[in-house]
């Protein structure tokens, strides 16, 4: 598979119910997030554009930007690698 | 539908938990199809085989002679059974009785059973040391393997550049992981003794496995493929747990190897995707997997496809498959009378 990090076909496929559980109809993978997470899903299922998403988390938490731009770097990051 | 009467008899009716055969659960596709009311005839090597004893699933249940008795004790048998049973379709679901079975096909087709199997040339082009062109055709990568016949090989293989752990596996059956010589030689001689020469040794890949069932009409079409990615596994490695997936790269890697073998009748292939998301090329089987009662639960009924084929008519067309449907298999216990047990030892029969 390529490499999907912040691609905006792999946040789409996803099947992402309101109590957090994840599914990827491709992989098989399931897993679960917190309320930060799926807001965060849902925003890059909208935009995998990662400086809209922060724009879109800052106006939500309150948060440095290099703060926020760092969780979701990291967040992408483990998706991808749990994806792939 | 035609087939709703028809005798259907079905191998592989054992079912031991690490690694059971197939055809209980072939033979559940059909019990359970709103278009099967017909009667399924289990076969079986073992009088311990469950499935023999499973009124559900197994109207009556024989005994065959084991594959290495030979063609004659196999057709002979074969015919008694056919003389009181009338058998319609035969689905043979265990990889070791398969060769002998395919040679004895026209045999078998002449004695007024229907089969849909492929041909020996066929079963011979998907064979485990053929791997690295058959993953040549498919598209994708194949882990290093080479066919082994002493225990030589485990101590010099560093040199030429092998590393462990490794997976040393029988030419029909059996998996295992190695880590150091001395394992790789105990599993070598457990493996031989059981499936014969030669042993494989192929190189291991971390990752997830993944896995397709379809039937190959024998012009290059596969249908009704049904994809898996396996969430639990036994120690054999068999899954005990799996959820259907959409994986259009293991769906057009299939669908290239039915395609260039003209494959007639059920497969399985197996692949394992790597931490970078390549896929390689493990094995492909040439039955149902154990697995299959899952196609009856994305209503893809593929044994149900195969009789279709079989008695010359064409299967349906399914729905587009499901993702996220799971199968999670359990153990249980029959109860079986000594007087069942006894009439099998001494007849080969349950009835």
């Amino acid at each position: 598979m390529d490499n999907l990090q912040g691609s905006k076909e792999l946040y789409q496929r996803l099947a992402l119910s309101e109590n957090g559980f994840v599914f990827d109809p491709v992989s098989g993978q399931s897993f679960t997030v917190n309320e930060t997470g799926i807001e965060l899903l849902r925003l890059l299922q909208k935009s995998a554009d990662i400086q809209q998403v922060q724009k879109a988390l800052t106006d939500i938490y309150e948060a440095q930007p290099n703060e926020l731009e760092r969780d979701i770097n990291d967040f992408t990051s483990s998706l991808s690698e749990l994806m792939s | 539908m035609s087939n709703n009467k028809l005798t259907v008899a079905i191998t592989g009716m054992n079912a031991k938990p690490d690694n059971p055969g197939p055809g209980l659960a072939v033979s559940r596709c059909l019990t359970e199809s709103d278009n099967f009311s017909g009667r399924v005839i289990g076969l079986s090597y073992d009088a311990l085989d469950p499935g023999l004893y499973l009124k559900d699933y197994c109207d009556v249940g024989y005994l065959l002679p084991y594959p290495s008795s030979g063609d004659d004790a196999f057709l002979e048998r074969l015919t008694e059974i056919h003389e009181k049973e009338h058998i319609d379709v035969f689905i043979p679901c265990l990889d070791a009785e398969l060769p002998s079975i395919i040679r004895l096909n026209s045999v078998i087709n002449e004695m007024g059973i229907k089969t849909f199997l492929p041909t020996a040339e066929q079963f011979r082009l998907r064979n485990k040391d053929k791997l690295v062109e058959l993953s040549k055709l498919a598209g994708i990568d194949c882990p290093r393997i080479e066919a082994i016949s002493n225990t030589q090989f485990f101590y010099e293989c560093q040199d030429d550049n092998w590393t462990f752990p490794l997976v040393v596996k029988g030419l029909f059956y059996d998996a295992k992981i190695v880590y150091n010589p001395e394992e790789a030689i105990i599993a070598f001689k457990s493996i031989a003794a059981e499936w014969g020469f030669p042993v494989l040794v192929q190189e291991f890949v971390k990752g997830g496995e993944y896995n397709l069932t379809a039937v190959g009409d024998g012009e290059g079409n596969m249908i009704g493929a049904v994809m898996m990615k396996k969430m639990a596994v036994t120690d054999k490695g068999k899954a005990w747990a799996g959820v259907t997936v959409l994986d259009n790269k293991l769906y057009e890697a299939s669908h290239q190897l039915i395609k260039a073998l003209n494959w007639r009748g059920p497969l399985e292939v197996e692949v394992l995707k790597d931490t970078k998301g390549n896929y390689n090329l493990l094995e492909i089987n040439p039955r149902f997997p154990a697995w299959i009662y899952l196609s009856h639960g994305v209503n893809r009924n593929l044994p149900m496809a195969l009789i279709k084929l079989a008695m010359n008519e064409t299967p349906p067309d399914y729905e587009d498959l499901k993702p996220g449907i799971l199968f999670i298999r359990y153990a249980q216990e029959v109860i079986v009378p000594m007087s069942k047990f006894e009439n099998l030892v001494v007849n080969g029969i349950n009835d």
